[in-house]
C-alpha cells in the first residue's frame, strides 16, 4: 500500500491510509473495506471478514477516529465508528481504507 | 375486540420476543417487564439460556416474553445468535414463532440496531421498536422525530427507561392495540423467506438506516465525554493494564476473603445440622447415609454458593458498567499468545472460583473451536475447590518461615501453585489450538459500550439467577455423585471386630488399593489411593476422605494436618498437591462439559489429558523432590 504519493495531482486526491498503519489520534472516513487484503493464513475468508465488519459499523462513509491501541505490538486497536467504539485486531484493520475527507 | 372469542383464560398467551445489540438494555427491559415472573432454561437440544417471564398486559391479556441473546444481524456466528435467528424464523423446534417482535435499541446508538430493525423487518413479523434509555439521549439533547421514525421504518416507535421502568405502559398498549391482528395473524405461521444477507445487501441497509437517522435523529448536542474521559485512563496501554489487575486483586480478595466468614457459618450449619440429626438417629446405616451422603453432600455444593455469587456480583457489575468490553481489549493479545479469544479471559477468571460458571460462560465465545480450547483448558484454572487440599498440605508440610524478609512461605507455595495452573492452562490451550487445532483464527472485534451506572435491582437479580442456576445444575449431578460416592465408601461394610478404618472394606478402598500400585512411582501410599476415589465428586471432598482414612474427625483440621506430617514424606506431599495442579477428578465439571459440548468425546479427552498431566506432574515433583534429598 502507498502512504506517499507522487503524482501531480496527489494534493487533489486525498491519501488513503489502511487502519492497521493509522496513528494515534487518526480521524477520517472509511473510503472501502478491502477484506480481500487480508492475509488468508488461518483467517475467516474474506467474503465472511466483510460482512462481519459491515455488520459492526464499519461502512463506507462511517466517521472513524483511532482512540486507543494495545500495550504489546499496539494490538488490538479500538476506533470510534460513528456513535459507537468498536476494539478489532491490527490483523482486521489491513481491510479497512480510511480517508480524510468523506467520500 | 380482543376478547370476542371467548374468555381471556381462554386465549393463549401472546409470545413476544425481545431482540436486539448487546448493551442495549434488552435484558433490563426484560427485568423491569416481567420483575420476579421469569424463568430460566435451556432451549430443547442446545446450551444457549432461555429468558421467558409471564406478564399481564393493561387489556388483561397475557403475553409471555422471551429475553432473547443480543446480536448485531441475524446472521449468526454463535449458539446464543443461532438461538435468535432461529426462534425470529420460526425455525427452532418446541419454539412457537413469536407474535411480535420487541426490537430492542440504545437510544444513544441507533446507527447498528437500525440497520437489525430493517433486517427484522423484512422477515416479515410484526415489529415493535422500543428506544431503550431514552433519558440518557434527552440528557444529551438527541432529539428522535418519534413519528416520523415510525411511519419511515413501518413499525410501531415507543420510549422506554428500562431501569427507571418508564414506557414499559406504553410498550405494552402498543402490543394490546395489535394483538388482535396478532392473534389472527398466528395460524398463518407468516415469515419471508430468508437468506444470508451478502455484503452489498448489508450495505445497502446501512445506507437506508443511514439515510432515516439523518432525516430524523438530531446527534446530541452534548456527547458523551465520560466514557472517553474514563476510556482514556482505563484503556491506557500501561495505566490501563494495571487498572485491570487492580480490579482483579479486589475481586479476588472479595472472592477468597469475604466469602470466608459465610462459608465457614455454611459449613458450620451443616455440621451442626449433621450432629443433630446424627444425634437423634441410633448409630447404623440410615444415620450414616443422612449425615454423611445426604447433609454432608448438600453441604458440599452449598459451600461455594457464597464465593460464586460474589464471583458473579462482580462480573456482573464489571459487565453492566461496560468494562469487561474493554478487560477484553486488555487481555486480547496476551490470550492471543496461547491461541486464545480475548472473550475467553472471563470464563477462565471465573473459572478461577469454579470451572462450572466459567464453562457456562464460555458461551459468548462465538467460535466452536475458540469456545472448545477454552473449555479444555478451563479446569486448569486453580478453583476454589483445590484451596481446602493445598491448605491441609501446606499447613502440614510447608513450615511457617519467612522467605527474603517479607514473603511467607506458606503463603508463596499457595501463590506458586496458582501460577503453576495459570501456566498450565496457556500451555494447554497453545497446544490445543496451535498445534492440533491450527483452524480459523476467529476475528476480534467488540463494540466497547458507553460506561453506565449498573442498576443495584438488574445487578442482584442477575447474581441471584446465576446462583440458582449452580445449585440446580451443577448441585443436582454433585449431589448424586456425592450419593453414589457415598455407596462406594460404605459398602461392603467392614466386618465385625474389624482393626482397620471401615473405608479399607469398601469397593472405594478396594479401588484405592487396586490402583495403588499404578500411582505408588509418583509417590502415593494408599491411603492417598484411597481417598482419590471419593476425591471423585469434588475436589475437596479428597480431605474429608482423608480424614476418614486415617480415622481423624473430619471438623479436627489441625489434628488432620499433625496425622499427616507423621504419616506422609514431603516428596509425596509436593507429589500430591502437583497432582491436585491438575487433577482430573471432578465429575461435576466433566458433566457440565458434556452438556454445554452435547457430546461425550470432550470430557473423555478432557479426564484422560488431566490424568495425563497430573501423573506427569506429581511424577516429576517426586523424583525431583527425592533426588533432592528433600
Amino acid at each position: 500500500m502507498t502512504n506517499i504519493d507522487r503524482s501531480p495531482n496527489a494534493a487533489a486526491e486525498p491519501q488513503t491510509v489502511r487502519l492497521d498503519s493509522a496513528k494515534l489520534g487518526y480521524a477520517g472516513f472509511i473510503s472501502s473495506i478491502a477484506a480481500d487484503d487480508v492475509a488468508a493464513d488461518g483467517g475467516i475468508n474474506s467474503i465472511e471478514l466483510e460482512r462481519r465488519l459491515l455488520e459492526m459499523g464499519f461502512v463506507e462513509g462511517a466517521a472513524i477516529e483511532v482512540l486507543h491501541l494495545g500495550l504489546f505490538g499496539k494490538d488490538p486497536i479500538a476506533v470510534r465508528l460513528g456513535d459507537t467504539r468498536v476494539a478489532l485486531r491490527r490483523r482486521e484493520a489491513h481491510a479497512i481504507l480510511m480517508s480524510s475527507t468523506a467520500v | 375486540m380482543s376478547m370476542a372469542s371467548g374468555s381471556v383464560a381462554d386465549v393463549p398467551p401472546l409470545r413476544v420476543a425481545l431482540v436486539g445489540n448487546p448493551n442495549s438494555g434488552k435484558t433490563a427491559l426484560f427485568n423491569a417487564l416481567t420483575g420476579g415472573h421469569q424463568k430460566v432454561a435451556n432451549y430443547a437440544g442446545v446450551t444457549v439460556e432461555k429468558k421467558e417471564g409471564l406478564l399481564t398486559t393493561p387489556s388483561g391479556r397475557r403475553a409471555m416474553i422471551v429475553d432473547l441473546p443480543g446480536t448485531y444481524s441475524l446472521r449468526a456466528r454463535s449458539p446464543d445468535e443461532e438461538v435468535t435467528r432461529d426462534v425470529v424464523l420460526g425455525r427452532l423446534t418446541g419454539e412457537p414463532l413469536p407474535d411480535v417482535i420487541v426490537c430492542v435499541a440504545d437510544s444513544m446508538n441507533l446507527r447498528l440496531v437500525l440497520r437489525l430493525a430493517l433486517e427484522l423487518k423484512a422477515v416479515g413479523r410484526p415489529m415493535i421498536l422500543a428506544l431503550n434509555m431514552f433519558d440518557i439521549a434527552q440528557k444529551r439533547g438527541l432529539r428522535i422525530d418519534v413519528e416520523n421514525l415510525s411511519k419511515e421504518i413501518g413499525a410501531p416507535v415507543v420510549t422506554t427507561v428500562a431501569v427507571r421502568k418508564r414506557g414499559l405502559e406504553e410498550l405494552l398498549k402498543e402490543i394490546d392495540a395489535h394483538s388482535a391482528e396478532y392473534t389472527e395473524a398466528r395460524h398463518l405461521n407468516l415469515v419471508a423467506p430468508w437468506q444470508e444477507p451478502s455484503a452489498a445487501e448489508i450495505r445497502a441497509m446501512h445506507r437506508e438506516a443511514e439515510r432515516i437517522l439523518k432525516a430524523h435523529v438530531k446527534p446530541p448536542e452534548r456527547p458523551d465525554t465520560l466514557t472517553d474521559r474514563t476510556d482514556a485512563i482505563l484503556l491506557d496501554p500501561v495505566v490501563g493494564i494495571l487498572a485491570l489487575f487492580a480490579v482483579l486483586f479486589v475481586m479476588f480478595q472479595a472472592v477468597f476473603s469475604w466469602a470466608t466468614p459465610l462459608m465457614d457459618l455454611i459449613d458450620a450449619s451443616f455440621i451442626w445440622l449433621g450432629g443433630a440429626v446424627g444425634a437423634m438417629l441410633p448409630d447404623g446405616l440410615v444415620r450414616s447415609f443422612l449425615v454423611d451422603g445426604i447433609i454432608a453432600g448438600v453441604g458440599s455444593v452449598v459451600i461455594f454458593l457464597p464465593q460464586i455469587l460474589i464471583l458473579f456480583a462482580f462480573i456482573i457489575l464489571l459487565e453492566d458498567f461496560g468494562y469487561m468490553a474493554r478487560a477484553a481489549f486488555l487481555m486480547d493479545r496476551m490470550m492471543g499468545v496461547a491461541g486464545l479469544h480475548g472473550r475467553a479471559f472471563i470464563p477462565l477468571l471465573s473459572s478461577l472460583a469454579c470451572a462450572i460458571p466459567g464453562i457456562m460462560a464460555t458461551r459468548v465465545i462465538d467460535n466452536r473451536r475458540d469456545r472448545i480450547a477454552t473449555i479444555m483448558v478451563a479446569p486448569l484454572m486453580t478453583c476454589s475447590a483445590r484451596i481446602p487440599v493445598y491448605t491441609l498440605i501446606i499447613a502440614a508440610f510447608i513450615p511457617r518461615e519467612t522467605v527474603g524478609g517479607v514473603f511467607n512461605l506458606q503463603g508463596l507455595v499457595m501463590f506458586g501453585l496458582y501460577a503453576a495452573g495459570i501456566l498450565a492452562t496457556l500451555l494447554v490451550a497453545f497446544v490445543f489450538r496451535r498445534v492440533f487445532w491450527r483452524g480459523v483464527v476467529e476475528p476480534f472485534l467488540i463494540e466497547l459500550p458507553s460506561y453506565k451506572i449498573p442498576d443495584p435491582m438488574n445487578v442482584a437479580r442477575n447474581v441471584w439467577q446465576r446462583g440458582e442456576v449452580f445449585l440446580k445444575r451443577a448441585g443436582t449431578v454433585i449431589f448424586v455423585l456425592m450419593v453414589i460416592v457415598w455407596l462406594l465408601s460404605t459398602f461392603p461394610m467392614a466386618p465385625a471386630g474389624a482393626t482397620k478404618p471401615a473405608i479399607d472394606y469398601s469397593f472405594a478402598g478396594m479401588l484405592g488399593h487396586a490402583i495403588q500400585p499404578l500411582l505408588a512411582p509418583i509417590g502415593f501410599n494408599w491411603e492417598m489411593s484411597v481417598a482419590l476415589i471419593p476425591g471423585m465428586a469434588a475436589r475437596e471432598v479428597a480431605v474429608a476422605a482423608l480424614g476418614t482414612v486415617y480415622a481423624v474427625s473430619g471438623a479436627d483440621e489441625g489434628g488432620l494436618a499433625a496425622t499427616l506430617a507423621a504419616q506422609w514424606s514431603l516428596p509425596s506431599a509436593l507429589a500430591f498437591l502437583a497432582w491436585y495442579v491438575f487433577a482430573p477428578q471432578c465429575a461435576a465439571t466433566l458433566g457440565v462439559v458434556k452438556r454445554e459440548t452435547n457430546s461425550w468425546k470432550w470430557p473423555i479427552v478432557m479426564f484422560l489429558y488431566m490424568f495425563a498431566l497430573a501423573y506427569l506432574g506429581a511424577f516429576l515433583t517426586f523424583n525431583i523432590a527425592r533426588a533432592a534429598g528433600l
